[in-house]
This record gives structure tokens, C-alpha cells and sequence, in this order.
């Protein structure tokens, strides 16, 4: 098996995967970070969302051995203020969809620490939360450093 | 006392008798309105760990030697399996065991629908299990598949004998009425589609089965699972401690259960048994299509004298055939009402119960077409709903009842009106619209909670209920906290597992809060009964003049206030217990919530297109425990009501009867785009008959009157009458051609 190497929130990994194996599949079943949900597993919902240096990627349909960057998964970001501002806002009701949404929402924030309206829905239009968590949702990105 | 009550008992509208201990509720309601902690906003208990992705779902279920599952599903719409040979997928890599139909629960000879599973296999991954199916060699027998409805109930292809209502003479209201107003409305196939999907993980350890669930209901997964393998049910744990999302669609075990408790069987390993998302779009459940012909008789004088609805349910091949007729029997004061409904059982895949079952479905035609009637009399829709308020549900009193409030506070958003209409533009029409809502919520007995104080003067709360998202663990806690004194963080609630604590009713039905929420308070009442016992024999005071108040043990005389964890410390390893239990319903009275909508939306009259911009949900529950969970629960029935009525539609292809949206981008749910401004109100009024509490449910209430809110703001913005959902574009084409024809202008769009 080719050798697979990631760097996973700063950390860096060899593993043996076969050619094929999606990104997500890596974090969860050989790198243990649950954290990444798979909903769909097709590319449609956003809940296996990641990002590659900063770059909101959908690592359901992400070929692992195609990864040329750093990997930050919601394991990375659980001290990022966003996790706070969803938690005040009530932005969760069951919480599968909420890991890929607060690593959307990061990478938004990152590049637009202010962003408006327009842009958060702009930006979060790919994660799909069947909850409707979506007003808090924008409400916790307007205020993620409050 | 513990006493023995013959009751009936209410679960998503469906009622029967049953005989129920219940214990004396002694605990008087508490004041209306906010307390020291419930009526306040609180942060969800368990937010944090979902947040940060911590919580484990099923999903997220791992053991030792867990092998996967793949199901075989029919492909053929009707069709008998005449030839099975499971021998040839034994042999391949990696696989361990496979099931045919007959040798589990779920798995039959007769696949009733495309999709209808018959056979699964195990292997050390997915892909293997999934790669192993094509080698099953399957003869099919192909049967005649009836796919629609209306053929169905003429063939006598249904479920069950019609249910007939009647009261008063329909035909006698018909004849007296200055207006009759007819349509005929239909819904479609909507899909729950929860990011979960349905999946357990099985492991036999010894002769008891563990079973870890995506579920709404653990203890209705051990007793199912029980009787059908024939285990005593306490041989059955069943483990979900995080869930994600059901909608009603995960109240049973399903045959995902049953396939990996007997692969496991067979293979002496966990199994675990996943749908993927696509077969989650097939067969895990939806909310079933209706046909709804619907009459509206009216004096001039905006007296409704008539209601009549001939129903059709388009079941599938199985599911059970919700009220689609209540909203027509129970929302109005009218003398004349006669319904009938028929439940077809077609080709289709079975239906399961989604977000108030039926009564989505029916407020949908019956809200639509008592416009039609406002119009027709040329009355103000909100005057002619006050004009035929209910004041009893046929002759039994409600328990409570403020949607006469809920309409008074309507009506500031109502009166936008002239302002919205102004802002429409030569393409854009914008008007206004509302639709009021009933469904049950009550809940009811049998539930059961303990509490736990230790030492440390922390509480907890145990009982085996689950929390699917809905805030159920921060309700439960904010009950416990108030009325055993302390500040809300002290409170723990231990949830999700049937060894580890007593029943608990289904998170389904809007039951979870008036059903739990009182035991919950009892059993916090029975543990701090006990902790001024023993603190009026330590202080040599009167137990009648303690009490603990944020965390602190008081006497009413100023002279004892000791904090609760100083004066237990003394406890060492010893634990108060105490135990509460759901006392009964009120007798003799009909237990509802009720609420009305306000929604302004514009319609793109060249393209169709209509977006919905500001709703307003005022909703009467009772007492509300966590605003900002209520809210959150509101906006989300809200948001799903909206996808339910202008974007999803499962579709099926009507030759084969194959389901044709199996992905989320064939299946539009709403996304952050599609949202409006939500306003959020509620009466917050206790019910005074219902429980220690006063609250009644809200999981379901906010999906129910959306789309006919949206329709009449259609109506209002263009003259158009949709009759159908979702309002497609060409559903709305279609309706604007009509509303202008009627005006006797030349049909041109």
C-alpha cells in the first residue's frame, strides 16, 4: 500500500491506506477524530466538513492520498471562540451537522472577521442542518468574538 | 399511593385505553412566568460536547472485532423472492455472515416496495459487505405493484376500513350556508432525512443483547427487540446517548436492528448496521402523500355552518394512517362536519411518523380553504378565525386554550399589511398570510425519574429517556434545579440507556417535556424532602421552616443558612435517593396546543418564484420551561416547514415505483440561504389542569401551520390559489393562470 502522509492539526501521520480511501474515512477510522461526521458521504451535506491549509473541504468526497496541506478538523478548533458563540447562541440541536459547521464557519472568519449576512449565507449555504439551527447559526458567526 | 387508572392514552394523535399506575401528584403548579431558573434562557447542558464534536453517536460506535453490514434491497416495486443463495457471498473476502428473508425481523419473501430489504451480509468492512450483495444469486417473482392512490382505495388496495366522523347535517349546513367554497388540495411525499441515519450497532455479551441505537424511544427498541427474538426484556439493553435527529422517523427498532443482532449472532462479533444516506431516501420512512377534497359552507355573516373532507392517505406499504381529517374537526366552532378517510396501501415505501403526523398535511388544506371562504365573503381571514373559535372540542372542555391570545398578538403583524403590499414591485408581488395550528402535545403517564444528591451537594438526575437534539437534558435540569433550590450548573442528567434508570416516555409527540418534565420535579421534590429531614434533625429546627434556596439550606426564621455542599459533606459516601413519577392527565378534558403564523412572502409572478420573508410563530404551550430552547425548537420547525412546502418532494417513478431522489441535491432541504426573519412568541400561560407543570410539548406545533400560511400569503399577493405542495414552480404558474382567468382576463402567462 502506498504510504499516506497527513499533517491533522498540527500533527503529522504515516499510515497505510489504500489508494481510494476518502479523507474522511482517514480522520475517522485510522486517526479516531470522530469529531468529523460523514451524513451523506457524497458531497451534498457539509457535515464531514475539514479544512486544507484554511480551505473548507468536504473530506467525504476528498481522496486522502490527494491531500497537499494541512488538515484542521473540529478537533483542532475546539478552543476557537467560535465553539463559544455557538454554544451561547443555541446554535446546536442534535449536533451531527454542528463539527462541519463551526469548521465552515471558521475558515469564514479567518478570512472576514467581520463578516455580514450576506456573506455568512454565502459561505454556510453548503452545510445543511436538518435542525434548523440556521438563525442561531448566523447569529453566533456575527458575534464569535463577543 | 401508587393507583390503578384505566386511561387513554395519546401518542402523535393515535389514542388508546390503557390501564396505568400512576402515583398521587401532591406538588402545586408553580406561579406563572419566569423563576429562579425555569422561564430563564439557558445554554443547552450538553451543547458544549456537540459543539466540539465529543459527543458519541451511534455513528460514532466503535468495538473491538465490529464488523459492517450491508442490506440487500428489492428492486422491484412488488415482487416475491423465489430462490435465495446466500452460499456464494459467504465466500467472499472478508465476509463473516449473511441473513436471507424469513431468518430476521424485517427481512421478508414478499418485498412490498422498491427498496424493501431481504437479505444483508457481514464483513470486516462496509465496502466488503456491500461488494458481497452482487453475488447473492436472487430469483425474483414479479407481482402487480399499485402505485396510486386513488386507484388503490377503488381497487380496495387499503389499510384498514375507512374512518368516518360526522357530526350535526352536513348536508343541512351545506343548504343553509350564503357560500359554499370546494377544493381539492394535495401534499406530497416529504422525507425526514435526518444527518443521522438510522443505524445500530449490535453485540451479543452472553445471553443479553446491547444494543447501541440512533433512537427516539430506548425503551421501545428493548421491547420490540424482546418480543420479536423472544428475550426477556431486561436480557435487551439498549444504549443512545447522542442522536442525530429523528422527527419521528426512529420511534421503532427497524430491520437495521434486527440484521445486526443476528449477524452478530451468527458471527460471534458486533455488527453494525448503517443505512447509507441514499437508502435513508428509500426506506427508512417518510411522511405519507395526501388527496384532501374539502367543502367550506358559510353565512354572510362569516358564520362558518359547514366543514366536509373526503381524505385520502397514501400509506405506502406500511405505517399507520395518521389524522389528516383533525385539524377540520377540532380548529373550529362549526355545528356540520363529516369527514371520511381512506389509507391506501400502495407500492411505496412505508410511511413513519414525521413532525405531527396528518395535521401538517391537513392544516395545509383546511387553513387554505378557509381563506377561500374569507374571500368569498369578502371578511378579514384573522376576523373570520375569531368569528368560529372553538370554545370546547366537540363538547369536552380544553384543558387550556389561549389561541384567542395567540390571535390578539397576531395582529400586530397582520396589520403590515399595507406596508408589505407596498413594497411589491411589477415582477415581485408581496403579501401577507396566516394559518392557525392544532395538534396534541400533551403527553401523559407512564414516566419515571430519580434524582441522586451526593455529598457534594451536586444532583443528579437519572432516567433512561434520550436526548435527540431537543434540549431534553437542559429542560429536565432546569426542572430539577427550581425545585430542589439550586443554581442550574449543580444539576446533572443522565439519560440514554435502558439499565441505567427507570421507563421514560418516546421523544416523539411533543411528549417529552409534559410527560418527563413533572417526574422529573417530583423526584427532585422527594430528594429534598429528604435533605430537610435530615437537616431539621441536625439543626433541632422544625422541618416545616426549612427550605433551600440557591444552593443553601435557610430556615424561614433567618437563623439557618448553611450552603447545601457544607451541610452534606457530613454524608460521606451516603446519597439521598429520591424518585418521581408522571401523575395522571386530567379526565374529561381535550389537552392541545394551539398557535398561528404570520408569514409575508414575495412571488416572482414571471418565474414563480416565491420566497418567504419574515414569519411570525405565536405559539400557546403552556408553560415555557427554556425560552431559548423553545425558540431554537420553533425556528426549526419553521425552517422544515418551509423546505416541506416549497422545495422537497420525494419523487418516485410512477412506472416502476423506484424512488428517483435518493441524494440530498435531488432532495432540496432548506439551507441558511432559505431563511427569513423568524419572530418568536409565546403565551407562556401554565396550564392549570395539566400536571405539576402546566407545560405541554412544542417539538411539533411550529411545522404544523407554515405552509398554508405561506399559501394564503400567496393568495394575498397575487389572487393565486396553490393547491398543492410543494408549491412548485409550475404550481404556481399554474395558479396564477387560474386566478386570472377568473378575473376574466385572457390567460397569457
Amino acid at each position: 500500500m502506498p504510504e499516506l502522509r497527513l499533517t491533522v492539526n498540527g500533527d503529522e501521520h504515516r499510515l497505510d491506506a489504500p489508494i481510494g480511501t476518502s479523507l474522511a474515512h482517514v480522520l475517522r477510522e485510522e486517526l479516531g477524530l470522530i469529531g468529523t461526521k460523514i451524513a451523506c458521504n457524497e458531497g451534498h451535506c457539509g457535515a464531514c466538513t475539514v479544512q486544507v491549509d484554511g480551505v473548507p473541504v468536504l473530506s467525504c468526497i476528498t481522496l486522502a492520498h490527494t491531500v497537499d496541506g494541512d488538515v484542521t478538523t473540529i478537533e483542532g478548533l475546539r478552543d476557537h471562540p467560535l465553539v463559544e458563540a455557538f454554544v451561547r447562541a443555541d446554535a446546536v440541536q442534535c449536533g451531527f451537522c454542528t463539527p462541519g459547521q463551526v469548521v465552515s464557519a471558521a475558515a469564514l472568519v479567518a478570512a472576514t472577521p467581520e463578516p455580514t449576512t450576506e456573506e455568512i449565507r454565502h459561505a454556510m449555504a453548503g452545510n445543511i442542518c436538518r435542525c434548523g439551527t440556521y438563525p442561531k447559526i448566523e447569529e453566533a458567526i456575527l458575534h464569535w468574538r463577543d | 399511593m401508587a393507583r390503578l387508572i384505566r386511561t387513554e392514552k395519546e401518542v402523535e394523535g393515535n389514542f388508546e385505553e390503557v390501564w396505568l399506575v400512576v402515583e398521587e401528584d401532591p406538588l402545586q403548579q408553580w406561579p406563572a412566568g419566569p423563576l429562579d431558573v425555569v422561564g430563564r434562557p439557558a445554554v443547552r447542558k450538553d451543547a458544549r460536547e456537540r459543539v466540539r464534536g465529543e459527543a458519541r453517536f451511534t455513528a460514532d460506535i466503535r468495538l473491538p472485532g465490529m464488523l459492517h453490514a450491508a442490506v440487500l434491497r428489492s428492486p422491484y416495486a412488488h415482487a416475491r423472492v423465489k430462490s435465495i443463495d446466500l452460499a456464494p457471498a459467504l465466500g467472499l473476502p472478508g465476509v463473516h455472515g449473511a441473513v436471507g428473508p424469513g431468518e430476521a425481523p424485517g427481512l421478508e419473501h414478499e418485498a412490498g416496495y422498491s427498496g424493501a430489504p431481504v437479505a444483508a451480509v457481514a464483513a470486516e468492512t462496509f465496502g466488503q459487505a456491500r461488494a458481497a450483495l452482487d453475488a447473492i444469486a436472487i430469483e425474483w417473482e414479479l407481482l402487480e405493484a399499485v402505485l396510486d392512490p386513488e386507484e388503490a382505495v377503488e381497487r380496495g388496495a387499503v389499510h384498514g376500513e375507512a374512518e368516518r366522523y360526522e357530526r350535526g347535517d352536513f348536508e343541512r349546513g351545506v343548504a343553509e350556508a350564503d357560500v359554499v367554497v370546494e377544493g381539492t388540495y394535495r401534499t406530497q411525499v416529504v422525507l425526514h432525512n435526518s444527518m443521522e441515519t438510522h443505524q445500530s450497532v449490535c453485540e451479543w455479551v452472553g445471553d443479553r443483547l446491547d444494543i447501541y441505537t440512533s433512537t427516539q424511544y430506548v425503551w421501545g427498541v428493548r421491547n420490540e427487540v424482546a418480543r420479536e427474538l423472544g428475550l426477556a426484556p431486561d436480557r435487551v439493553r439498549v444504549v443512545c446517548e447522542y442522536m442525530g435527529g429523528g422527527f419521528g422517523s426512529k420511534n421503532s427498532a427497524g430491520e437495521y436492528t434486527f440484521v445486526a443482532a443476528e449477524l452478530a449472532r451468527r458471527t460471534g462479533r458486533p455488527v453494525r448496521c448503517a443505512l447509507t444516506r441514499r437508502e435513508e431516501n428509500v426506506a427508512a420512512g417518510n411522511r405519507n402523500a395526501t388527496i384532501q377534497r374539502l367543502t367550506a359552507a358559510a353565512r354572510s355573516d362569516g358564520t362558518i355552518v359547514a366543514l366536509g373532507g373526503d381524505y385520502v392517505n397514501a400509506l405506502g406499504w406500511g405505517g399507520w394512517s395518521a389524522g389528516t381529517e383533525g385539524p377540520m374537526k377540532m380548529l373550529y366552532a362549526c355545528d356540520n362536519v363529516r369527514t371520511v378517510r381512506h389509507t391506501a396501501k400502495i407500492n411505496t415505501p412505508p410511511m413513519k411518523a414525521f413532525r405531527a403526523p396528518g395535521f401538517v398535511e391537513g392544516t395545509f388544506g383546511l387553513e387554505c380553504l378557509i381563506d377561500q371562504v374569507a374571500r368569498a365573503l369578502d371578511v378579514d381571514p384573522l376576523e373570520l378565525r375569531r368569528k368560529n373559535y372553538a370554545s370546547s372540542n366537540d363538547g369536552t372542555p380544553f384543558s387550556s386554550k389561549n389561541l384567542r391570545e395567540c390571535y390578539e398578538r397576531a395582529q400586530k403583524h397582520w396589520d403590515r399589511r399595507d406596508e408589505v403590499h407596498a413594497r411589491s414591485d411589477a415582477t415581485w408581488k408581496r403579501g401577507v398570510g396566516m394559518a392557525s395550528q392544532i395538534w396534541y402535545g400533551g403527553g401523559g403517564p407512564p414516566s419515571y425519574a430519580w434524582t441522586r444528591v451526593g455529598s457534594d451537594g451536586s444532583i443528579a438526575v437519572v432516567t433512561a429517556m434520550q436526548d435527540i437534539g431537543t434540549g431534553t437534558r437542559t429542560a429536565m435540569a432546569q426542572i430539577a434545579a427550581e425545585e430542589f433550590g439550586v443554581p442550574l450548573e449543580r444539576v446533572e442528567v443522565m439519560v440514554g440507556d435502558t439499565s441505567r434508570g427507570p421507563y421514560a416516555t418516546l421523544s416523539a409527540g411533543s411528549s417529552t417535556t409534559p410527560s418527563m418534565g413533572p417526574a422529573v420535579r417530583a423526584a427532585a421534590a422527594d430528594a429534598k424532602r429528604q435533605v430537610l429531614e435530615i437537616a431539621a434533625q441536625r439543626y433541632d429546627l422544625e422541618q416545616r421552616i426549612l427550605d433551600i434556596r440557591d444552593g443553601r439550606i435557610v430556615s424561614a426564621d433567618g437563623n439557618l443558612s448553611v450552603a447545601l455542599d457544607e451541610f452534606l459533606e457530613m454524608l460521606g459516601n451516603a446519597q439521598i435517593l429520591g424518585k418521581g413519577a408522571r401523575g395522571p392527565n386530567p379526565t374529561g378534558m381535550s389537552v392541545l396546543t394551539f398557535g398561528v403564523h404570520v408569514v409575508e412572502a414575495a412571488v416572482d409572478v414571471e418565474t414563480g418564484e416565491v420566497r418567504v420573508e419574515r414569519v411570525a410563530a405565536i405559539h400557546d404551550v403552556g408553560r415555557i420551561i427554556n425560552p431559548l430552547g423553545a425558540e431554537s425548537q420553533v425556528e426549526g420547525g419553521v425552517i422544515q416547514g418551509i423546505g416541506h412546502t416549497l422545495s422537497e418532494a420525494r419523487l418516485m417513478d410512477q412506472e416502476t415505483g423506484r424512488i428517483l431522489t435518493t441524494t440530498l441535491d435531488a432532495y432540496r432541504m432548506p439551507t441558511i440561504a432559505d431563511v427569513p426573519e423568524i419572530v418568536c412568541e409565546f403565551i407562556d400561560e401554565p396550564d392549570e389542569h395539566l400536571t405539576n407543570l402546566g407545560s405541554k410539548g412544542l417539538g411539533e406545533p411550529p411545522i404544523v401551520p407554515i405552509a398554508a400560511a405561506i399559501a394564503n400569503a400567496i393568495r394575498d399577493a397575487t389572487g393565486a390559489d396553490v393547491h398543492e405542495l410543494p408549491i412548485s414552480r409550475e404550481e404556481l404558474l399554474r395558479a396564477l393562470r387560474e386566478a386570472k382567468e377568473r378575473r376574466g382576463a385572457p390567460a397569457a402567462v
